[in-house]
């Protein structure tokens, strides 16, 4: 049984991070030199904390799979980054700010970390601006915002419709400041294969270099985890083709936690899909609803119509219709499982019935197509390029798609998985969003960690490490896992079965989609924990990777990660199952109210559910960390 | 949640460039692409003949990808000719199968460059930009320095400019348009990104003179004015930004009493 202990610090919740600052280990400026820290991964969590750290003094190693740190998942994040700055004067502040996000998760979060996320958020929008990053600004001068679901005040700042983008390339920035200094050390197409235990410590990684095959050894004092979220266990979703769940799943079965990872987010506004070839699913921006509204014909003869032709006493615009306070803001959770609901009922649109509009035509009637353009030209320019169908002539289609994972590694108020040394940040770890993320709040969150709490909390667990105590890379340890990463690389040479990878990752992905999507019952999951292994048996006999270990080979990095996707997948359902609750982005059909909303359970599922892995074959078992709610009161999440 | 296939079919001769590794010859080598329906992405297509390949016994063809959605820079092909394409101002990912007709040979090359050496097939290293930006690509801004964000307000005509450079996406297509393979664009939108804001002013002259003779170590040719990078650019940046780079070279180089010092040290963590 693993040891939960959060670490949240006594006192005020307002004061709590403060004084933890204040009584944290530090590690005196000349020792800092005499560490050596791995960071996996360079988006925003992993860039932020590789540059900073290496800022202090540490000795900083950085590995990511990609080509260049530029080209994380995180680039693509379009709509924005909150920030409690009340800028706007509109009443926000760092307690709504926590208020929302704890409320948009549905209570399944930790109060403290939640007002920690809120707190350095004010610094976050200080230290990129400093950067350069060229967020969007008023004619005064001043930074502009925006408002984003599940939030009724603006405080989103956003760069056009690229936000990740520059946000992350002043993190690569600061991290290539570093790299040039020689003060962080970059290894780009280098995959992290294994987790290295010493003395129940992380002390090291396994990797291989993507081009040459080679498999390499790193020790380090302490290992950082920034490699993302693992949405793409459901193969289409709005994830960069490579996102991967690897590091983080080799790391569990070293003993981390995986914690919620039922709680995966499904966003409302992505384009539909096509055909059976679709590699991907595109997002349009949740800005978009801030002026576009979202509805359904009301009867379902009208629904092969052309819309322009429908009148509009004979169109449900039913987000408004149900929550009129929040209306087409309403969280992405909520919005999804209603566009759910109208496609069911059989008012989809488009050729697949799996679709609604997003119509512009009042906006353009409001703003005129220049002030529409000037707001979100470049997703209508998106929409056209992949539907060749123009937003500003007819309505747009949309329909809900994974987009995010609330659940990840679990970690304490200082970041530390279970495993001592292992740190997780950003969308690898599962700590402030609780059981949905409002929107604009993931990039928070990722550069929260790495800029502002890791270099603080890693002192902590450094200052009890001798310098130079770190073990070598040569030592039994090493060894064993180096051996295990060629095991499993031969492995999936040898078996030369008959179907390519991409198959067992199409076919996983649809045994998720309908067992445990948008909404999830006992026979769905009972199903799909039943077709998870056989598929998994299957690929082990039958799947075919062609080339060799030692050469570049984009078939044999795949299987990997679609391995570790057939273990995973079956994980997320058994936690969906246990959960017999509603809460956020977990829908469970059996616990609604009559309108459709989502029924927790406060008395038996109010904890964070984390489990461990037990080895191969073995049920993994449900530790449970509770969730104590000190200063708010969880009450039923309504955005009527 | 898979479409009815209702759109024509077409088929498409692909003539790819096959090559083991980076010293390995390569060639052209052609594959049938048939059935294919016109709202796919090429890279779909790609996937799809990878499949089959790999069903044949052959090893698929190796192509730079991530985000499938012109924003990260991974995708990196030269179709007929053209650095992304026969799009404007998109990356090889945002091209659909709808821009082709039926029975089109289709040619799809690695990027072009002395710069950025083949690793395999499609693939290239293009490593030599990380190494520009790591030469003072960069504000020097050491976490929680930071003064408030709205102490300094910015013109929204600098701050948008300052975007429009910003935009670029690191792809390479510049130097893949252009003959003597010239990475002027990609320098210069940097240069001028940070060189707009007033944050930026403090390195200005380091920052231009450190990037440019970077850029000049790697190999990259010299800019003849062909403005073919902005052409092929997936952003548009425009070639102007060129011209700017151009005269904070100048004065940078008058002001400079030091020499630009190398990738290695420029920028030192100090
Ligand atoms: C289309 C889209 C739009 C979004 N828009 C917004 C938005 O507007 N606002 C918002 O707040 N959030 C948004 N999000 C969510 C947000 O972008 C992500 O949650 C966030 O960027 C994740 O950052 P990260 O640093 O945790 O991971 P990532 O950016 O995914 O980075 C992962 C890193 O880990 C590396 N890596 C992974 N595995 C390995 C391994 N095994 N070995 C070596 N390296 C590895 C990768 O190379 C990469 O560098 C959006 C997400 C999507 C998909
Ligand atoms: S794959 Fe990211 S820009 Fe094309």
């Amino acid at each position: 049984m693993a040891t939960l202990d959060s670490k949240i610090p006594p006192g005020p919740l307002a004061d709590k991070w403060r004084n933890h600052k204040a009584n944290i280990k530090l590690v005196n400026p000349a020792n800092k030199r005499k560490y050596e820290v791995i960071v996996v991964g360079a988006g925003l969590a992993g860039s932020s904390a590789a540059a900073t750290l290496a800022d202090l003094g540490y000795r900083v190693k950085n590995f990511v799979f990609h080509d260049s740190p530029r080209r994380a998942h995180s680039i693509a994040a379009q709509g924005g980054i909150n920030a409690a700055k009340n800028y706007q004067n509109d009443g926000d502040s760092v307690y709504r700010l926590f208020y929302d996000t704890l409320k948009g998760g549905d209570y399944r979060s930790r109060e403290a970390n939640v007002h920690r996320l809120a707190e350095v958020s004010i610094n976050i929008i200080d230290q990129c601006v400093a950067q350069g990053v060229p967020f969007a600004r008023e004619y005064g001068g001043l930074l502009a915002n925006r408002s984003f679901g599940g939030a009724q005040v603006s405080r989103t700042f956003y760069a056009r419709g690229q936000t990740g983008q520059q946000l992350l390339l002043g993190a690569y920035s600061a991290l290539s400041r570093m790299i040039g200094a020689g003060a962080v050390e970059m290894h780009t197409q280098s995959e992290m294969l294994d987790l290295v235990i010493v003395g129940g410590q992380a002390k090291g990684i396994v990797v291989r270099d993507l081009v040459t095959g080679a498999i390499e050894r790193h020790a380090a004092d302490a290992v950082v985890l920034a490699t993302g979220g693992y949405g793409n266990v459901f193969n289409l979703s709005t994830y960069a083709r490579g996102s991967n769940a690897t590091a983080i799943w080799r790391a569990y079965k070293h003993g981390a936690c995986f914690a919620n990872p039922c709680y995966t987010q499904i966003h409302p506004t992505c384009i539909p899909v096509s055909g059976d070839y679709q590699s991907k699913l595109t997002l349009m921006s949740e800005s978009l609803r801030n002026d576009g509204r979202i509805w359904v014909p009301k009867k379902k003869e009208d629904c092969a119509k052309d819309p322009n032709s429908i009148p509009e006493a004979d169109r449900d615009y039913y987000l408004e219709r149900i929550y009129p306070s929040f209306g087409n803001l309403a969280p992405r959770d909520v919005a999804s499982r209603a566009a759910k609901r109208v496609c069911d009922e059989g008012r989809g649109v488009g050729p697949t019935g799996l679709g609604v509009y997003l119509d512009f035509s009042d906006a353009i009637k409001r703003l005129g197509e220049n002030g529409v353009r000037e707001r979100y030209g470049n997703l209508f320019d998106i929409y056209h390029e992949i539907t060749a169908e123009s937003g500003y002539r007819t309505p747009m289609r949309i329909y809900p798609a994974v987009h995010y994972t609330m659940g990840g590694l679990w970690v304490d108020y200082n970041l530390m998985s279970n495993v001592p040394g292992l740190f997780v940040l950003g969308e690898a770890n599962f700590s402030d969003h609780g059981a949905n993320r409002l929107g604009a709040s993931a990039l928070m969150q990722g550069l929260a960690d790495g800029y502002f709490v890791i270099p603080y909390t890693i002192g902590d667990y450094l200052a009890t490490q001798k310098p130079g105590s770190r073990p070598n890379a040569d030592g039994a340890e090493f060894k064993a896992a180096e051996e295990n990463v060629r095991a499993m690389t031969k492995r999936f040479l040898d078996i030369k079965g008959r179907e390519p990878v991409s198959h067992f990752h199409k076919r996983l992905g649809k045994i998720m989609w309908e067992g445990c999507g948008m909404a999830r019952t006992k026979a769905t999951l009972e199903k799909a924990l039943r077709e998870i292994p056989a598929l998994r048996e299957e690929f082990w006999q039958n799947v075919l990777v062609p080339g060799s270990a030692d050469t570049l080979n984009q078939s044999l990095e795949q299987a990997g990660r679609v391995a570790d996707f057939l273990e995973l997948g079956e994980l997320l359902c058994l936690d969906a199952l246990t959960r017999e609750e509603s809460c956020g982005g977990h829908f469970r059909e059996e616990h609604q109210y009559p309108d459709g909303e989502c029924k927790r359970d406060d008395e038996k599922f109010n904890h964070v559910a984390a489990w461990e892995y037990q080895g191969k074959d073995k049920a993994p078992l449900r530790n449970a960390e509770p969730l104590n709610y000190e200063f708010v009161k969880p009450s039923v999440r309504s955005y009527k | 949640m898979v479409a009815e296939n209702t759109t024509k079919n077409l088929s498409i001769t692909l003539r790819v460039w096959r090559q083991a590794g980076p010293k390995a010859p390569g060639r052209f080598v052609d594959y049938q692409s048939k059935d294919l329906n016109p709202n796919m992405s090429f890279l779909e297509m790609l996937d799809v003949v990878n499949d089959e390949l790999t069903l044949k016994g052959e090893e698929p063809i190796a192509f730079a990808h991530d985000c499938r959605e012109g924003i990260c820079g991974t995708c990196s092909c030269t179709i007929n000719g053209k650095p992304h394409g026969p799009g404007h101002g998109v990356a090889t990912c945002q091209v659909y199968l709808r821009a082709f007709r039926d029975g089109d040979v289709v040619t799809v090359e690695p990027f072009r460059a002395a710069a950025f050496p083949i690793v395999k097939d499609l693939i290239t290293d293009r490593s030599a930009f990380d190494k520009i930006q790591q030469a003072g690509g960069f504000i020097t801004a050491r976490t929680g320095s930071a003064p408030d964000a709205n102490a300094l307000p910015v013109p929204k005509g600098d701050a948008d400019r300052a975007m429009d450079a910003a935009a670029c996406i690191g792809c390479g297509a510049c130097v893949a348009a252009c003959k003597n393979a010239s990475a002027m664009l990609f320098v210069a939108a940097k240069v001028s990104h940070l060189g707009l804001l007033p944050q930026g002013q403090a390195e200005r002259d380091r920052r231009v003179l450190a990037m440019v003779s970077t850029m000049d170590a790697m190999g990259f040719g010299n800019c003849t004015n062909q403005y073919e990078c902005s052409a092929a650019c997936p952003k548009l940046i425009s070639h102007d930004f060129i011209a700017r780079m151009n005269a904070d070279y100048l004065k940078a180089s008058w002001r400079s009493v030091f020499k630009p010092e190398p990738a290695s040290s420029a920028g030192g963590a100090g």
